[in-house]
């Protein structure tokens, strides 16, 4: 019994919270531009607001156009679910889990480039053909980055393999993951979550054509996505289970904020690379990622 | 003391792969530079225990010489030649980036299993020569613009130089004098001839080197 209502406590904390990370982005983007900005429960009343609507679905689309954002948020729930909370440990755990979530993600991504191809379009078709080409080689990044976290801790479950080295690794970790985490969640050098501009979206393409309560899921599965990032790079580099519960708790959640005031602050002084600059940077961030492999092994002497 | 050491040659190798991943060549200048910075402190963390004034004097020549005279003399050559980017490299950023983290890889791997002596076994001082010096042989081999090249030719001599702070207490201090001045000499010449072929060809590509004029 007590194992259920540790689950819905954690699902509940993830569906819940996850909303305010964007909120929180958008407040520091504001303020760093000197406006007002939207409040940081805007996310939420969008949702509701969402929620209630009707969904309008093209005459060409098959089931798929309304099952595939749906498969896609349940993924993405899913991988947050498996990893482990600071002191609080993962719910389920088996050997290999890691391997699960990093599919789970890719799960989520071929569903949401499946719905958006269901209305024909071709310019949505466009989208999600660059949104799948950025994610081909952000994936290199997080095997890499798997691949330290498994040989730093020798272990391939989730729950044990958080055991971060101190020092020069484990920076050089954070901004690997750091960079994998905005590749990943289509935020500023790559994407432009406001952009409208028809030649530039990414992401925005392809959720064009949703409307009503599947654009809710994929707005709210953005979110979580976006926290599941923060939560693994948090784990990645500070150690975390060392510490009592309450405390480590607290710091995960401050490093989880943390983390978003700094996309914030990278999106606020940042400009978009230009497009064939992009896999440039995302062979920096493999290299991030590959050099504390490097280091453990060394350390291995 | 180590742990200096390795700090110091850690972000030396980190500028190598900055200088393979850019196309700005005030961005390379200045890698360049820190570079020679990092590396003229060298001297210092391993001879931290038996300090003296010709040990300072030496690191404050190599700091100066490597880290601000050569880039100096480089920057200013940049302005007259009026240009501020490499377009059209032999072997682009992405491939070069992956040569050069190959080359740090292969360079570890290397040291690994070379026999070296127990002091120098646990560093990155090796390794680190090695990566210097096969990046300063992919920046020579793979840029077009004379100015890259020679950035890669300092890259090489500062890998040499780190090679050669292996043998510190059996160098005379006299020989690394030289060789600075050579290099510093060297980059001064160099300084005129991309001048110089700027004015002939309008361009500072040296493929346009190898065609025969009248």
């Amino acid at each position: 019994m007590s194992a259920m209502l540790d689950l819905s406590l954690r699902l509940l904390a993830w569906l819940v919270l996850a909303p305010l990370v964007p909120g929180v982005i958008n407040k520091v983007k504001a303020w760093v531009a000197g406006r007002q900005g939207p409040p940081v429960l805007q996310l939420y009343f969008d949702l509701a607001r969402l929620w209630r609507k009707g969904v309008v679905v093209s005459t060409l689309a098959s089931p798929g156009f309304v099952i595939a954002p749906a498969v896609a948020w349940v993924a993405v729930v899913g991988a947050a679910l498996l990893l482990p909370l600071a002191g609080a440990g993962a719910p389920a755990s088996f050997d290999g889990d890691v391997l699960l979530l990093v599919y789970l993600l890719a799960l989520a991504r071929f569903c949401t480039a499946w719905g958006a191809m269901e209305t024909g379009s071709a310019f949505e078709g466009m989208g999600a053909a660059r949104e799948v080409s950025y994610a081909v080689l952000a994936e290199v990044g997080i095997i890499t980055a798997v691949l330290t976290l498994v040989v730093q801790s020798g272990s391939i479950s989730l729950a044990t393999m958080f055991a971060p080295l101190p020092g020069p690794s484990s920076a050089l970790l954070a901004v690997g993951l750091f960079i994998i985490l905005l590749a990943e969640n289509c935020r500023v050098p790559f994407d432009d979550p406001n952009t409208h501009l028809e030649l530039t979206m990414i992401h925005e393409v392809m959720v064009l054509d949703h409307s009503g309560p599947p654009l809710a899921m994929i707005l709210h599965g953005a979110s979580v996505k976006l926290m599941l990032f923060a939560v693994l790079l948090a784990q990645a580099v500070l150690p975390l289970s060392e510490l009592p519960l309450p405390a480590s708790m607290g710091v995960l959640a401050l490093a989880v904020l943390l983390t978003t005031v700094a996309v914030g602050l990278v999106e606020s002084l940042t400009a978009r690379l230009a497009f064939r600059r992009v896999p440039l940077l995302l062979t920096i961030g493999f290299l991030f990622c590959l050099f504390p492999l490097l280091l453990t092994w060394m350390g291995d002497i | 003391m180590n742990d200096y050491l390795n700090l110091l040659i850690g972000l030396a190798m980190g500028l190598n792969l900055l200088a393979l991943g850019t196309s700005r060549l005030p961005v390379l200048i200045r890698a360049v530079g820190a570079q020679g910075v990092l590396l003229g402190l060298v001297p210092l963390v391993l001879e931290a225990h038996e300090l003296d004034w010709r040990l300072v004097l030496i690191t404050l020549a190599t700091v100066a010489g490597k880290g601000f005279l050569i880039p100096g003399l480089l920057h200013r050559a940049m302005r007259t030649a009026n240009i501020a980017r490499e377009l059209e490299p032999y072997i682009a950023y992405i491939p070069s980036l992956l040569l050069g983290a190959g080359a740090t890889i292969a360079a570890v791997a290397l040291a690994r299993h070379l026999p070296l002596l127990p002091e120098h076994a646990g560093t990155l001082h090796v390794p680190g020569a090695i990566a210097l010096i096969l990046t300063g042989f992919i920046l020579l081999i793979g840029r077009t613009k004379a100015i890259s090249q020679v950035c890669g030719y300092l890259i090489l001599e500062n890998g040499i130089y780190l090679a050669g702070l292996l043998l510190i207490r059996s160098t005379p201090i006299l020989v690394e004098f030289g060789i600075l001045l050579d290099v510093t000499v060297g980059i001064f010449v160099i300084g005129i001839i991309v001048d110089r072929i700027q004015r002939a060809f309008d361009s500072l590509d040296t493929r346009k080197l190898t065609a025969l004029h009248e």
